[in-house]
């Protein structure tokens, strides 16, 4: 698989506190990565330092295997960080002329991309005219200008209005559909589980964990109960081999599961057994859940 | 190295007070040439400043390029903003994002600076030489084209002053604060030099050995006044027993001068921003 970035070793300290801390990951192309973490941990800062605003501490990064420098490597790249940052008294079609520019390419598609982010009829406005929606938009649609090979967004929907959320989803989904690589930064847990395939999750500066979304903790999922007999009910799953935990709230019963098992299967065991259930749903759990198991795991330790 | 000058030309030009600015600048330049038609006639007094002498080549070299000079402020407000909103607007670092090196965003603003200084001398230059040719008392060949060097002078003190201008901007990131750092600093030379004239000329006559070396000093230094060359001028000091010996040429050593300063200037603006975290 084709290496877009790797990062190793990163440290960032300002002044006595470390932004990022002995960070390293690796992005690989095709997949959709979210990185995950609450505020102040460092996701900005990392992201930053890969596009040659922030300087490292110590530490390194490389694009595409280390074969071009930073500046010729962002040409592409498609990034924005934090707010939309554009010349307020230029048009959005100006704007994005200059990216071109910048980015050394041509102009043809300026149209196509405005067209994409649904700017096309607000090309010869002020940027400064702009709800923040639309300067986001306009953002998006300058990082696609190049067809880049990874698309980088840090807090994309920040400061949105549900509308403005929606439409951005939208648009990140349908461009993750299209096979681009993207690096999502986020804070928004949902955000990033609608839409990346792999997670870095940052806590301090740390990295808690790397890899596949669905991979984030060891486990098996959960059932979620609900009998008519809930006592006999959590009888029978106390001596259950494969359920290690059970938890009841309401009324209704999540059972966690020690070895994987259909929910099929386990119905007719309990069916066997005597328990008739009113409701069963084999879960996994969301990322919020996994999240938090992951930070209170570390919170624990400490 | 075009592409450069075309990202910062789309940059200036888009921005309605630059154009303005720049405008201005050039109208202004080309007026000098109103110089010409200044004239007192008032009954028995009849005064002519054009055939005063000022437009007398080679004179004239000296004379225009000082009055043109003194209108580099002008373009200095327009340089100072054009690097402070990149840090107001937060488009330096998107710039930088988008694949613009450390490096070429100092080069693209260097050259712009050298364009515009580049322009402005051409200007000078046809201004001059047209007014020169229609009232200069002598038109060869040989002294038209002598004191040019002033020309050179004058390119290589806009460069320096607007790469100092880039500097403040880098260094101070809003452009007024950095007009008025400007301004603060021309004032801490002016009493340095003040202090420094004071203290060394009662023994000695060698304080410009020291003056010649500040940054602004040594600009203004290239196109020395030229006011008390003229013939009236010198005339007027005769009679209250007065003699002007001034020295008004252009030296070698105060282009070097000014030349270190603009690439010590324009290298810090580089490890200025290269340093910082964004």
């Amino acid at each position: 698989m084709e290496t877009i970035l790797s990062i190793s070793n990163l440290t960032k300290k300002y002044g006595s506190l470390t932004a990022v801390n002995n960070l390293s990951f690796t992005i690989q192309k095709g997949n959709v990565y979210g990185i995950l973490g609450p505020n102040g941990s460092g996701k900005s800062t990392t992201l930053g330092i890969t596009l040659n605003v922030v300087n490292e501490t110590s530490g390194s990064f490389n694009w595409f295997n280390g074969q071009t420098s930073t500046h010729l490597a962002l040409k592409k790249v498609g990034a924005i960080i934090e707010r939309p940052n554009f010349y307020p008294y230029m048009s959005a079609y100006k704007n994005l002329k200059l990216v071109c520019k910048i980015k050394d390419i041509s102009e043809d598609k300026i149209d196509e991309k405005l067209e994409l982010v649904g700017l096309l009829d607000r090309k010869n406005s002020k940027f400064k005219t702009f709800s923040l929606g639309m300067k986001q938009r306009l953002a998006i649609a300058s990082a696609l200008l190049n067809d880049p090979e990874i698309l980088i967004l840090d807090e994309p929907t920040n400061g949105l209005d549900p509308q403005g959320i929606h439409q951005i989803r939208a648009l990140i989904k349908d461009i993750a559909s299209q096979g681009t690589t993207i690096l999502l930064a986020s804070h928004l847990l949902d955000e990033v589980e609608k839409v990346c395939s792999h997670v870095v999750v940052l806590r301090k500066g740390h990295k808690l964990y790397e890899g596949p979304v669905d991979q984030m903790i060891s486990s098996n999922g959960f059932f979620e109960l609900k009998s008519d007999d809930n006592q006999a009910l959590l009888n029978y799953l106390a001596s259950h081999p494969n359920i290690k935990d059970t938890k009841v709230l309401d009324g209704l019963v999540t059972a966690f599961l020690e070895a994987p098992m259909s929910a099929s299967a386990f119905n007719k065991e309990l069916i066997h057994n005597g328990i008739v259930l009113s409701h069963l749903v084999l879960r996994k759990e969301s990322l919020e859940e996994q999240f938090l198991q992951l930070t209170d795991n570390l919170n624990d330790a400490n | 190295m075009l592409r450069l000058l075309n990202i910062e030309f789309i940059k200036l030009w888009n921005n309605r007070s630059s154009k303005v600015l720049i405008l201005a600048y050039f109208i202004l330049l080309t007026s000098i040439a109103l110089i010409a038609a200044i004239k007192f006639d008032i009954g028995p007094i009849q005064f002519h400043l054009a055939e005063q002498g000022i437009f007398d080549f080679p004179y004239i070299w000296h004379f225009n390029t000082y009055v043109a000079g003194t209108l580099k402020f002008f373009l200095a407000i327009v340089i100072v903003s054009m690097m402070a909103n990149e840090y107001s607007n937060k488009t330096i670092k998107q710039n930088l994002i988008d694949g613009l090196s450390k490096k070429e965003f100092i080069a693209s603003k260097f050259i712009t600076v050298s364009a515009f200084a580049l322009i402005s001398t051409l200007f000078v230059f046809i201004i001059t030489l047209i007014l020169g040719l229609s009232f200069s008392d002598n038109t060869e060949a040989y002294h038209v084209f002598s004191d040019t060097e002033y020309l050179l002078a004058f390119f290589v003190k806009l460069v320096g002053f607007f790469s100092i201008c880039l500097f403040l901007g880098i260094l101070v990131k809003r452009s007024a604060f950095a007009l008025g750092f400007l301004f603060v600093w021309y004032v801490i030379e002016k009493i340095a030099y003040g202090l420094i004239r004071w203290e060394i000329s009662a023994t000695q006559d060698n304080w410009e050995n020291i003056t010649r070396f500040f940054p602004l000093e040594s600009m203004s230094n290239l196109i020395k006044e030229p006011a008390t060359r003229l013939g009236a001028a010198k005339e007027l000091a005769k009679q209250v027993g007065e003699e002007f010996n001034f020295d008004y040429a252009v030296h070698w050593y105060e282009i070097v001068i000014v030349l270190a300063w603009t690439s010590l200037f324009i290298y810090w603006s580089y490890k200025l921003l290269k340093k910082r975290d964004l």
